[in-house]
């Protein structure tokens, strides 16, 4: 089992991450999961993102993260790559990329992974609106359904 | 010697990234550290006396009172909004 994590400035390419993930013959689902920009939140428009994240303790947490999925499912690769930094409407933030022998698991870690990964993770956003900059607000909905896990 | 850290809005709000506190200077229970450091003024009264607030010790998330050690790393934090 391979648990690849990388916190990065810089975008990916879904194409090169996509091939990582292939090339084992026992493979047989591979589930990944693009996040992006919104334009729009709580109403209000959106012009940029910052994203701050708390260096060692971030990695620390994602790789626990994956450990649990590891525990629940048969997995064979696990790929998340978190941007931080300065981002906008359209780009892509966040890829989780799991690798299992069947469907079911692959799907259901991936849903897990980032289901724990936005409510244990050390990331925080700041948006940019018309009406100044905001810290953007945990949202009750992603802690139920992390408590769905539980 | 411990080291504090503050991220995101607590950050902002407290004016403050980091705090060092030599021995002597700091309560040895984590419970008592955020009261000492509620006594710094308002603002960070409401940071540390937060329902939502949360603390990290050396990395590792908390919702328990435990006893903090020399080299020990403490991280104040809000709710994280991260994916």
């Amino acid at each position: 089992m391979r648990a690849l994590i990388s916190i990065q400035v810089e975008d990916f390419n879904l194409g090169h991450e996509y091939e990582r993930l292939e090339g084992n013959k026992s493979s047989g689902a591979i589930v990944t999961f693009t996040g992006t920009v919104r334009d729009m939140n709580l109403g209000d428009e959106v012009g940029g993102l910052f994203l701050e994240h708390y260096p060692g303790m971030t990695e620390k947490a994602l790789q626990e993260i994956i450990d649990e999925a590891m525990e629940r499912w048969e997995l064979q690769v696990v790929r998340v790559i978190h941007r931080i930094g300065q981002m906008h409407p359209g780009d892509r933030i966040v890829f989780v990329g799991v690798v299992s022998a069947h469907r079911k698991e692959a799907f259901a870690a991936c849903e897990f992974i980032m289901d724990y990964l936005k409510t244990r993770a050390p990331f925080w956003k700041k948006e940019t609106t018309p009406e100044g900059d905001r810290w953007v607000d945990e949202r009750e909905s992603d802690q139920e359904a992390a408590d769905r896990w539980l | 010697m411990i080291k504090v850290l503050f991220f995101a809005s607590f950050r902002e709000q407290l004016n403050c990234e980091q705090l060092s506190l030599e021995e002597g200077e700091y309560s040895t229970l984590l419970s008592e550290l955020k009261s000492q450091l509620a006594e710094k003024g308002e603002a960070w009264r409401e940071v540390m006396m937060s329902d939502r607030t949360l603390v990290a010790i050396n990395q590792n998330m908390t919702r328990k009172d435990v006893t903090l050690n020399s080299g020990d790393e403490v991280a104040f934090f809000p709710p994280v909004t991260g994916g």
